[in-house]
């Protein structure tokens, strides 16, 4: 039904009558129950009104006292850099068409407001201005440098590999005055339904191999703002990865002041007694969908943790609840081989082994690329965490 | 050609201190990236204002631009082989007798440190050496023309910036043989040195990673430079990497985006001939690195890496051009021979001729060049240099064996500093570590290292 090369067998005009297609952003199966595109509007998983968030745990006095507003992912981020601009002068920030205001909009205003000196475009290269945000970090500046989509960090894998992860054990007693703190390399992730091959690429575990690396990915408006700011704060340098579906869908009442969240700790979004669902970034909202049909049908209760920090993670979060429910089911967009998952479902047959009633069951993307017309089968949506759900219920 | 026009006015800004700049060129800071508006093709004009190239005139010649040799960019230099100032017009340097005296000394000793550290690999000693000869004069005429406190950039071959820095052998020697003094806490190979007291950032293996990384740093100069109203505490960067390094993407990065940006940053090129066995016919088809440098935008100059004197002035000629306009790149491709084999790990005899590495250190030798030079000046003679070298030669043995007495630092160092913090998951495998040693205490020699196991314990303890 799906697949254009029908339309060579019939006449053009036939085949644009013939046809329904829908990129995987575009609604749903017509008879879908549990594949229904997520409302962002009634989501749990973001706050609703003022008071929710200012409840939020881990909050400085200040935002706790303060205002908020409504505003998207992408708004959150431009909030957080803005700040970060305003507050500290040694932050700096600059990528590919940043000066504009960023082609997520991200950076908007901000060279109006903090000059052509502290925000501006590089030139096209990835290597070149990731190299150019170390030798920045080295010499006192925090740069918040951006790769215009984290499927083209590639070309600056080296930098980050060899140099930055490793620039404070190298530097080792000099690291003291020499170190890349306050480096936070942004990067656009994830699918959006048409990113094809390189709009859509997740490569959170490529890094999460390399010690030395924090890697961040925010799920949430308030969240983005909490854990940008704590990056461009930390000595260690951070990769920062926005899910780019997120940056206008996800609306939430967010704190008008300053706050960080911290990078290491991940967050009990629900708790419960039957399974616990491991999620990060987008995933978590197909998970949230999905475990409210699960313990509707199955009478079951499950415990969701958004892993917030991918690497060094909070294994003993992590551990602390899959000993409490005896199952564990880690959900992610990137492809399933030595994928995160691997390395949570690794360290918890270790830790939990005499706990766990059911093998450890990891819903990712698939072992392929993201073909631009097969992107709903790749990546993990809410009936395949719902089967999860069931098959490691039912084991 | 492009590159001529720019070394005719590079030549004309080193002949006549205080530097004299082109006009045309007075960007403001921070403007960085402003440009002359494109304005679409008027009307009976002679030249194209395409966004791109902007102000390129008609032509109905169909003529492809091709460099011939003649086209190479002139090699600046000073003084002859026999260390004769060649322009007597232009005088003596800007250099006391006793400046002079010390750049020869720094260089004799590296040559005598390279000699002995090389020796100490084939023993078995330290697990591997670079030497740097032939090259003597690139790294100590170059840094004896920029601040001390300018921040440096290298590759692995310029020891003898470490020396004129006024970092000591010991300091040095305790890096190669990785003991508890190393600054890098003996976790990087040999000669991977790097000091904050003398702001020499650590060498890492990647060969070209360092140069957007000096661009940067140079914009983080540039920066503080503009809120600092002292000129003359105004900084730039230096960054130094072979002819062979200039082919990575990082080098092309690195020049367009310090152009761009309009950084202070003096790249210093060393072209000896060779990457390990490859030589530059293999490496380049253009007229050097000095020709890309024009290409980016980039002031370029190319000199006589043999002549100390001259690397000096050009590097502080260019030092001061780099801090000018509020900033903006320079290139400097010093010319010279790699005398010796490429590392410990290389026999390069094995792909060139020994007669040709006997010629250039025979007929031309930064070290031999600046003693012709002194000699003729009436201020070095024999007696002097048979002292010079038996003082050298005591002093690389006096931290050598200093350094060949030391222990290893604490083994649970090799866990830190990969994180500001050390994280619950290493904290983990630290015990473990510590517990294997204790299961299998035949299989580990834990007395190499500072401390051994009481320091590894007790390091244990105080994370619990």
């Amino acid at each position: 039904m799906f697949r254009p090369a029908l339309t060579r067998h019939h006449g053009a005009s036939q085949a644009l009558h013939a046809v329904r297609r829908g990129y995987a952003s575009h609604g749903a199966a017509s008879k879908a129950r549990l594949n229904v595109p997520t409302d962002y509007a009634k989501t749990p998983l973001l706050h609703h009104s003022s008071k929710s968030v200012l409840g939020m745990q881990g909050l400085s006095d200040e935002a706790r006292n303060g205002t908020t507003s409504r505003i998207n992912l992408y708004q959150a981020i431009n909030a957080a850099m803005a700040h970060a601009l305003r507050t500290d002068q040694r932050v700096l920030v600059f990528g590919e068409d940043v000066a504009f205001g960023g082609v997520f909009r991200a950076s908007m205003g901000l060279q109006t407001e903090f000059g052509d000196d502290r925000v501006f475009n590089t030139p096209l290269s990835e290597q070149g201005l990731v190299g150019f945000a170390i030798g920045a970090a080295l010499e006192g500046m925090r740069p918040i440098a951006e790769v215009q989509f984290a499927d083209y960090v590639f070309p600056a894998y080296d930098q980050i590999v060899n140099e930055a992860a490793k620039i404070r054990y190298r530097y080792g007693a000099n690291a003291d005055v020499y170190n890349a703190g306050g480096l936070v390399l942004r990067m656009p992730a994830g699918g959006v339904g048409h990113g094809a091959l390189y709009h859509t690429q997740s490569p959170e575990s490529l890094f999460t191999h390399v010690p030395g690396m924090r890697v961040i990915v925010p799920r949430s408006p308030s969240q983005a703002k909490g854990l940008l700011l704590a990056s461009v704060q930390s000595p260690d340098p951070v990769i920062f990865l926005e899910p780019k579906i997120l940056y206008r869908a996800a609306v939430e009442y967010v704190p008008s002041e300053a706050y960080t969240l911290p990078l290491d700790k991940a967050e009990v979004l629900k708790e419960g007694n039957d399974v616990t669902i491991i999620s990060y970034g987008t995933p978590l909202y197909t998970c949230q969908n999905a475990l409210t049909a699960a313990e509707k049908d199955f009478g079951c209760s499950i415990e969701l943790i958004d892993l917030r920090a991918i690497y060094p993670w909070d294994r003993p979060a992590i551990v602390k609840s899959v000993n409490k429910t005896g199952r564990c089911i880690i959900v992610h967009e990137s492809m399933i081989n030595a994928g995160v998952g691997a390395e949570i479902a690794a360290t918890v047959q270790d830790k939990c082994f005499l706990r766990l009633e059911a093998p450890v069951t990891r819903v990712a993307g698939l072992t392929t690329h993201t073909g631009l017309a097969y992107e709903r089968h790749i990546i993990p949506d809410v009936a395949k965490v719902y089967d999860a759900i069931k098959r490691t219920l039912d084991y | 050609m492009a590159s001529r026009r720019v070394v005719q006015a590079l030549r004309g800004a080193l002949a006549t201190p205080p530097l004299r700049l082109s006009a045309a060129r007075s960007r403001v800071c921070f403007q960085c990236q402003q440009r002359w508006s494109s304005v679409s093709q008027r009307q009976g004009s002679d030249r194209v204002n395409f966004p791109g190239a902007v102000n390129s005139s008609f032509t109905t010649d169909l003529n492809f631009q091709r460099a011939t040799e003649a086209d190479a960019m002139p090699t600046y230099r000073y003084l002859d082989q026999e260390g004769q100032v060649i322009d007597k017009a232009r005088g003596e340097p800007d250099v006391t007798d006793d400046e002079l005296l010390g750049y020869y000394k720094t260089m004799v000793t590296v040559s005598i440190l390279d000699l002995i550290m090389f020796d100490a690999q084939r023993q078995g000693k330290v697990s591997f050496y670079m030497v740097s000869q032939g090259e003597e004069g690139i790294g100590v005429g170059s840094s004896s023309a920029l601040r001390n406190d300018d921040p440096l950039f290298l590759q692995y071959r310029e020891h003898g910036v470490f020396f004129q820095r006024g970092t000591t052998l010991d300091d040095f020697i305790a890096q190669c043989f990785s003991t508890k003094d190393d600054t890098g806490r003996g976790r990087s190979m040999p000669v991977h040195y790097g000091s904050k007291k003398h702001h020499v950032h650590t060498i890492s293996s990647c060969l070209a990673t360092q140069l957007p990384q000096a661009s940067g740093a140079a914009y983080a100069r540039k920066i503080e430079n503009a809120r600092n109203p002292n000129k003359d505490e105004h900084r730039v960067v230096a960054c130094y990497f072979g002819e062979g390094a200039a082919s990575e993407g990082d080098f092309h990065a690195a020049l367009n985006i310090a152009a761009t940006r309009s950084c202070p940053v003096v790249f210093i090129c060393r072209n000896n001939g060779y990457a390990i066995s490859t030589s530059t016919l293999e490496q380049y088809k253009g007229d050097g690195i000095a020709s890309r440098g024009v290409g980016y935008g980039v002031d370029t100059i190319r000199v006589d890496g043999n002549d100390i004197l001259a690397v000096r002035e050009v590097t502080k000629a260019a030092r001061a051009l780099a801090l000018s306009d509020g900033g903006r790149p320079v290139l400097i491709e010093a010319m010279s021979y790699r005398v010796s084999h490429h590392s410990t790990s290389d026999d390069s005899f094995a792909y060139r001729a020994k007669v040709e590495v006997e010629d250039w250190k025979r007929r031309d030798n930064p070290i031999t060049r600046l003693r012709k030079y002194m000699e003729n000046k009436g201020i070095w003679d024999e007696e002097k240099e048979k002292q010079l070298r038996s003082d050298a030669r005591k002093q690389v043995l006096d931290a050598y064996r200093k350094a060949e007495k030391e222990k290893w630092p604490p083994l649970a160092n090799m866990l830190e500093d990969v994180y500001a913090e050390v994280t619950e998951e290493q904290k983990e495998q630290l015990v473990m570590v510590k517990e294997m040693v204790e299961k299998y205490p035949e299989e580990y020699d834990l007395d190499i290292y500072e401390g051994g196991l009481d320091a590894l314990k007790s390091t244990v303890e105080a994370q619990r």
